[in-house]
């Protein structure tokens, strides 16, 4: 069984799925058998959802309108 | 108007590829400045016109147009990198060490700042609004804060930010690392210097 400082230091990779077969086994076997890690676990998920959430895709009014301003003057040169 | 080598050049679109070119533009504006906005803050205006006007004259060479969300987004990348690099002339200190040896989630439930929580991690996270993750990514130096975002904002997967950023995918998972340690260390330090702790730490 991994040690739990192995265990932590793979977990956003593994949730990233970028580990390969055995080491995902080896994530896992150490988290049905530790606590800790399924708490460092839990927060590592929170986390990604934290950052994705606050991703937003506004565009203040005054901005788009002088990027369409700006876009059509690119896309009219020759 | 010169015709660049290896590709087609600007003076070659047709009327017809010119309004493709504008129409799938600016139905990616929006996505386009809100990730210029996490990557170079007041900057991304500017940022957003240098990635139009280098789109627009590499279009010929877009084989795919399916590819042109991450194309666009490979070119803001990079322009982004260069308005990073023009800025950071003494780029902040960043004590390693530490950081990797930090975990957020063993710091909050050691510190304990919300004693009567029994959502305590959660509660943490719910005590900042976005202008505040927006300084803790800016605080951050570019080569950690591009991938971060890139992957955990804006989800793109991890080999196709290093090919956004022409790194080795090894190099990309080992800066997420560093990156994740980083932003988990400064949203605590920002937690305590804002007063985002209900009570003090003792």
């Amino acid at each position: 069984v991994i040690t739990c400082a192995e265990a932590v230091r793979q977990l956003w990779e593994y949730l990233d799925g970028v580990t390969d077969q055995a080491q995902s086994a080896a994530i896992e076997e150490h988290l049905s058998l530790c606590r800790r890690c399924c708490g460092e676990a839990e927060f590592a998920a929170e986390l990604r959802t934290f950052l994705a959430a606050h991703a937003d895709h506004d565009i203040p009014p005054d901005v788009h309108a002088r990027l369409l301003g700006a876009l059509g003057h690119i896309a009219d040169q020759p | 108007v010169r015709v660049g080598p290896g590709g087609e050049a600007a003076a070659q679109l047709s009327a017809e590829r010119k309004e493709r070119f504008r129409v799938l533009a600016t139905a990616q504006l929006p996505r386009l400045y809100g990730l210029a906005r996490r990557l170079v803050g007041d900057d991304a205006e500017d940022a957003v016109q240098d990635c139009l006007l280098k789109a627009y004259r590499g279009y010929g060479r877009l084989g795919d147009e399916a590819a042109a969300p991450a194309w666009l987004t490979s070119i803001l990348v990079n322009c982004c990198r260069d308005r990073g690099r023009a800025r950071a002339r003494h780029p902040a200190e960043v004590d390693l060490d530490r950081v990797d040896e930090f975990s957020l989630y063993r710091k909050i439930a050691d510190e304990d700042p919300f004693p009567y929580s029994d959502s305590l991690h959660l509660d943490f996270l719910h005590q900042f609004g976005a202008d505040d993750v927006h300084a803790v990514l800016a605080s951050l130096p570019g080569r950690y804060r591009i991938p971060l975002v890139l992957t955990y904002m804006d989800g793109w997967a991890t080999k196709e930010v290093a090919r956004m950023m022409n790194l080795p995918l090894g190099t990309v998972l080992a800066q997420l690392h560093r990156g994740r340690k980083l932003f988990e260390s400064r949203l605590w330090d920002y937690a305590e210097t804002h007063g985002l702790l209900k009570e003090p730490i003792r």
